[in-house]
């Protein structure tokens, strides 16, 4: 099995997938192209495929989400796998149970992928040492979110047919974002030019040695940029100084058509979600034909059930494993 | 922002030119025999070649060899409006500017409301247009209602005319408040003025701690307090590439803090207000409210340092911290008497106490007087030059007389020098190249 994989130019061997920082240009463009193919394929021709046939997935989310684990768990069930929800707030977990402790009980139920978000950076990884099956980061507090990397750069992809030399302006609160440092490194791996843009108060130390440029005036970071990808600013931000209002982040950080005008004319637009109209981002712009903030949900779906589909290859056999 | 011609009694304009002066330009260190000519508000032209012949057409003034400089910034003025307009106005704050030779004066943000808002310096910034004779600049604070908790809009206040961002007479206790000012702050190129003084180890001390404070027996604030918040605000500093300017220093120990910064590259300047130059705390006395100020007054060994750091020039602003209080919150016992001292009238004529004897050069002491804080905030003042607005004062070195406090233009009495002799006095106040103050003898 080995051997075939390596004759393969692109594959993904990995048991889980934790981060985006190691990931080769192979491995990436192995699962895009995966995705491709999920999202060109209409939902309802191949419903209930069999990748997942007979595999239990639990979405463990430690942090509420609407959207990532909706995605997970349709792309889980379109693959045909049994999707468990574990609901945080009444479980065992709010009863005192630490981390390492859900997660060898969880073990014990023996399931075959656990999608896990977590509010602590690093959380994810140490539940993956203590289980054997395969865990999906699905962000873990502000250090990774690999999926919505992934489906960010299927979304760039899909929409200039390249990745490569493209110049992709991340904006916003990049010092508590993991979908700033995803995106960084799928992006800089895959070859385009990043660029961050944000007040000092919203960037991390030493941001430049991520392989970005780093701007505070938005109005010179997002000049003539083929992408804006703009993240989400949490109220709570004003209440710890960080911003001083949402009246002054709009101004000088929010995107407008005015700071948009500097980009190139078909810059896309793009945000994680879930969005703040008037905070990050005008209205209007959210509506925008540049704006691809619909396409990236749909390609989340697409993403998601590619990394199933891809780490199910790597996963034993059901019948060897009841034997 | 300019002053409303409307707002006071002006000469007539019209070219003027001011013969037989001694020029003195603490920038370009000019101190000759000349004269100067004003056309349209701006110093049309400058030098030996006016001191006897003005141009054609001009109106004449002979300056009788007296000095004309530049007009002073003053980088701390606190008024009473908004919220307080029983102690202090713009306009009777810059009335009062004027009679001190005051051209230029940046208030404080400690009004009620604080000014922590595009809306209330556009308040401030019309108010001074339509009733001071000066120009009036505002800081605006720092942080939400002086609170010391949450950071103002820095940006849009910046853009809507703050020429600088202060926590008032408080400090920002909190470290990380002060961190993410001073980080948010440099993106826009904002300038932090920070009062300081941890409040927690100042406590509720009403003086200077020593002798003095042990024989009144009132409690002492160390000057410790002064050292340590400094000492804080340059690592900040450091780690933020932050703009910060020390509002008023005491103490020879903060100068050093503040030395050692500048020696390792960092933006950091300094202020010192005109009591600490030429009060210290045995002026106090048998407990003169009207010397209870803000850094308070310290040891003569403090005194004579900060002198010292003047003629060094390592002084970046001298302010008069002009700060009027009523007869309601200073007639009261020592501890309980509110701070803050008048200032703007006097200022002057104080800080020529230290040319006088001898400590401090003339255009040395005129430096953190007027082109200092001018470049420190911005403004385009403090210059006896070409094109330069004529921002302009005429003053007698010599002249003798005794402060009054009855007299003073300021709607509040405070002075800490009221009695006190002085040597040298303004005659003449030009702003924008109109007479906003010409002095009567009797007044």
């Amino acid at each position: 099995m080995a051997t075939s994989a390596q004759k393969q130019a692109k594959s993904f061997s990995h048991r889980h997938l934790l981060s985006t920082e190691k990931l080769t240009v192979p491995e990436i463009e192995f699962l895009l192209d995966l995705a491709d193919k999920n999202a060109d394929s209409p939902p309802q021709a191949e419903k209930k495929r069999q990748a997942l046939r007979g595999r239990t997935h639990i979405n463990l989310f430690f942090e509420s989400s609407t959207r990532t684990q909706a995605s997970f768990e349709l792309a889980a069930k379109r693959l045909g796998a049994d999707v468990m929800n574990m609901n945080v707030a009444t479980s065992s977990v709010t009863k005192g149970e630490t981390l390492v402790d859900t997660a060898i009980t969880l073990n014990a139920m023996r399931p075959d992928i656990i999608v896990v978000r977590h509010h602590a950076a690093g959380a994810v990884e140490l539940l993956s040492q203590k289980v054997d099956c395969s865990v999906i980061n699905a962000g873990d507090g502000a250090h990774q979110h690999p999926t919505q990397a992934l489906l960010d750069a299927l979304t760039i992809r899909r929409a200039k047919g390249r990745i490569a030399g493209l110049s992709v302006a991340i904006c916003g609160d990049i010092l508590h974002s993991r979908v700033a440092r995803s995106n960084i490194d799928v992006l800089n791996t895959m070859g385009a030019r990043v660029r961050l843009i944000a007040p000092s108060t919203l960037l991390p130390a030493r941001p430049e040695r991520l392989g970005v440029e780093v701007f505070t005036d938005m109005w010179k970071g997002i000049e003539g940029v083929d992408v804006v990808m703009m993240l989400r600013l949490q109220r709570e931000r004003m209440e710890s100084s960080y911003v001083p209002s949402v009246r002054e982040y709009f101004h000088f950080f929010g995107l407008d058509h005015e700071k948009l005008a500097r980009a190139k004319p078909d810059a896309l637009v793009m945000h994680p979600g879930p969005m703040n109209r008037g905070v990050e981002i005008a209205s209007t712009i959210a509506d925008d034909p540049r704006s691809v903030i619909r396409e990236q949900v749909e390609m989340g779906v697409a993403v998601r059930m590619a990394v199933l589909e891809a780490l199910a290859m790597n996963l034993p056999r059901p019948e060897t494993n009841k034997s | 922002m300019s002053p409303n011609p409307a707002a006071t009694p002006r000469k007539p304009t019209g070219p003027t030119a001011f013969i037989n002066a001694r020029l003195i330009d603490p920038e370009t260190n000019r101190d000759e025999p000349g004269g100067l000519y004003v056309v349209d508000g701006v110093i049309a032209d400058l030098g030996a070649h006016l001191r006897r012949n003005a141009p054609d057409g001009a109106s004449v003034v002979d300056c009788k060899g007296r000095v004309l400089c530049p007009g002073l910034v003053d980088a701390q003025v606190f008024t009473g409006e908004p919220g307080y307009e029983h102690r202090e106005t713009l306009k009777t704050a810059s009335h009062s500017a004027a009679a001190g030779g005051v051209t230029t004066m940046i208030v404080m943000p400690d009004t009620d409301p604080v000014i922590d808002q595009v809306s209330l310096v556009d308040f401030i910034q019309r108010r001074a247009r339509d009733n001071a004779i000066v120009h009036v600049h505002t800081m605006a604070a720092v942080t939400k209602g002086l609170k010391g908790e949450e950071m103002t809009e820095v940006g849009l206040l910046k853009r809507a005319g703050a020429v600088a961002f202060s926590n008032g007479k408080t400090s920002v206790a909190n470290t990380r408040v002060m961190k993410n000012a001073l980080l948010y702050g440099r993106d826009f190129g904002a300038l932090i003025v920070h009062h300081t003084e941890d409040p927690y180890l100042a406590g509720s001390g009403a003086m200077n701690s020593g002798e003095v404070a042990t024989r009144l027996g009132l409690p002492g604030i160390s000057k410790v307090a002064e050292i340590i918040m400094i000492e804080r605000d340059v690592r900040l500093v450091e780690m933020t590439g932050g703009r910060y300017h020390a509002a008023t220093i005491s103490c020879p120990e903060s100068l050093g803090i503040i030395r050692q910064a500048r020696a390792r590259g960092l933006h950091v300047t300094c202020g010192v207000s005109i009591n600490h130059l030429t009060l210290n705390e045995n002026d106090i006395g048998s407990y003169r409210t009207f010397l209870k100020v803000r850094p308070p007054l310290r040891k003569e060994d403090d005194r004579a340092a900060m002198v010292n750091a003047v003629a060094n020039g390592e002084i970046d602003t001298i302010v008069s911290s002009h700060d009027p209080q009523d007869a309601d919150v200073k007639r009261r016992p020592f501890a309980e008497a509110a701070d803050g001292a008048v200032g703007l009238e006097t200022l002057l004529a104080a800080a020529l106490r230290l040319y006088h004897s001898g400590e401090v050069a003339l255009p040395t002491l005129l430096r953190p007087l007027t082109v200092n804080p001018a470049k420190l905030f911005g403004l385009p003042g403090g210059r006896l030059q070409k094109g330069a607005p004529a921002d302009v004062i005429l003053v007698d070195l010599d002249e003798p007389w005794v402060v009054n406090k009855d007299l003073l233009r300021s709607r509040s009495k405070n002075s800490p020098f009221d009695e006190a002799k002085m040597q040298g006095r303004v005659l003449r106040t030009l702003v924008d190249g109109e007479t906003v103050f010409e002095f009567a003898p009797g007044r």
